[in-house]
């Protein structure tokens, strides 16, 4: 066994941030993406409007049964098929794998946050919708003032718990050969042989920062569950 | 559409077989890290309830470890890195191990310990919703720390996590296609591989979607048996104790039968 030697990971530094910013980049966009486009599929699914929340109730149900490698695939096969015909002229458009990375754990991401709200909506107190009502406001008003945000205050502990698994998962755009903090490693690894530190290094800081995150939530839970007792 | 599987491929087999013993591996990587993931998680769960604190701070800590890694991240560990820092005879004896196996061992080791931090926890929540009066009766009838868990709380602890387990089923059986980073030709790994010889992404994806989706159907199914068969009569299935639970059940596809109709 080689002595191990971790200079070689100072030495790499920038470009292993460059590729952990990468990674936080995506997590956040696709929080972004997922969140909003996540709500929109709830709530079609919650007003059960015809044909449109079957479509989703599919759309979610396949998602969550096939393997993230295999979605990945998929869209960086589709999504320029899919832009080609949007565009009008057929032919597909090749927008690169950093593009397709984005708008793959959007699309992701979103049945997974959906289901988290579709799941909160129906816990959602009755006696809520009919002082709503009471009230004479509109249903639009009734959504947007009242129920969503005692829903995304009520699953935010649950969101945020899902957005650490994204940011893990993150690291799955290794098969798309980007660079994110695992894929920096693992370039920077082929090039000096260093396969053993740069792993090693990786490993620790997903770990830091998942852990530190988890403990954040875990405090956020805690107040909130104190802040409901009362 | 699917004719495409029928043609002779390049070393004389058909497309189809591709996808065949694709699905072998994925199979058998998932039954076997199956198997390993469930004796570890139960008895890493049932380090993490005990009041001694020799086994319930490692235990805490390998759940900790296990679960805030990247499966991906401990797939290149074991493959990559576990070869280098093991003494060198070890080492070199596991660099010896022919190609599929070579890829598959690790695979195989790296989901049953990740799985197994995700079971350790359903198992400590089973427990935790065990009433004290159990672990009280036990003492009184003479039972000693062991035989207390060995005949008391695990066999009504697993009783009543099945349902969450089922979430897991489903979790490792996903999983496995992160093996095909280190090699091993799994089911997703030999979609990938027709497409790019037919030029029929559509077709090769297309058919290990639906795979998958049998697989899980399946999973469910099977699960939803065992979870009649076994369940404690008059109980409810156990809630997740923590939010981190709930959103993994949901992550994972798990027990939510709304979903898994329309899989049907």
């Amino acid at each position: 066994m080689n002595t191990l030697d971790f200079s070689i990971v100072t030495q790499s530094w920038p470009y292993l941030w460059s590729g952990l910013l990468f990674s936080l980049a995506l997590t956040a966009a696709a929080f972004v993406i997922g969140m909003v486009l996540g709500t929109c599929l709830a709530l079609v699914q919650h007003f059960e409007i015809p044909v449109f929340a079957q479509i989703i109730r599919g759309y979610v149900a396949v998602i969550r049964s096939i393997p993230l490698i295999l979605v990945l695939f998929w869209f960086f096969f589709l999504v320029p098929i899919v832009l080609g015909h949007l565009s009008g002229n057929g032919r597909p458009i090749p927008i690169g794998a950093t593009y397709t990375a984005f708008i793959t754990f959007g699309l992701f991401e979103a049945a997974y946050y959906s289901e988290i709200i579709r799941v909160g909506l129906r816990a959602v107190n009755k006696g809520q919708f009919e002082a709503c009502q009471a009230l004479a406001l509109s249903t639009y008003d009734t959504y947007r003032h009242i129920v969503l945000p005692q829903v995304l205050r009520v699953a935010s502990p649950i969101i945020l718990s899902q957005t650490i698994i994204l940011f893990q998962d993150t690291s799955l755009v290794y098969v798309l050969s980007l660079t994110d903090l695992l894929g920096a490693a693992s370039k920077l690894a082929q090039l000096n042989g260093r396969l053993v530190e740069m792993y090693l290094v990786v490993a620790v800081a997903y770990l830091a920062i998942s852990s530190a995150a988890s403990q954040c939530v875990a405090v956020l839970r805690k107040r909130y569950a104190l802040a409901t007792s009362r | 559409m699917f004719g495409v599987l029928f043609e002779q491929t390049a070393d004389g087999q058909r497309y189809i077989d591709w996808l065949l013993s694709g699905l072998g591996w994925t199979l058998a990587l998932a039954f076997f890290g199956w198997w390993i993931a469930f004796g570890i998680g139960v008895v890493v769960g049932v380090g993490r309830t005990v009041q001694n604190r020799f086994i319930s701070v490692p235990a805490r800590l390998y759940v900790e470890i296990f679960r805030n890694v990247p499966v991906l991240v401990q797939m290149f560990l074991w493959y990559f890195v576990f070869p280098e820092v093991v003494p060198s005879a070890l080492g070199d004896a596991i660099k010896q191990i022919p190609p599929p196996w070579a890829s598959f061992f690790p695979a195989l080791l790296c989901l049953g310990l990740y799985t197994a931090s995700r079971i350790a926890e359903q198992v400590r929540a089973g427990i935790e919703a065990l009433p004290r009066g159990q672990f009280e009766a036990a003492n009184a009838l003479g039972l000693n720390g062991y035989l207390t868990y060995r005949y008391v709380i695990v066999p009504q602890a697993l009783r009543l996590i099945v349902p969450s387990l089922t979430s897991e089923v489903m979790g490792i059986y996903k999983n496995t296609s992160v093996a095909l980073t280190i090699g091993l030709m799994e089911l997703t790994a030999q979609a990938r591989q027709i497409s790019e010889a037919t030029f029929q992404t559509f077709t090769a994806f297309g058919a290990a979607t639906i795979i998958y989706l049998c697989l899980a159907l399946v999973a469910y199914q099977a699960m939803t048996l065992i979870d009649k068969a076994v369940r404690i009569p008059g109980s409810a299935p156990v809630k997740p104790t923590t939010d981190e639970d709930l959103a993994s059940e949901m992550r994972q596809g798990g027990a939510l039968p709304a979903t898994m109709e329309v899989v049907k």
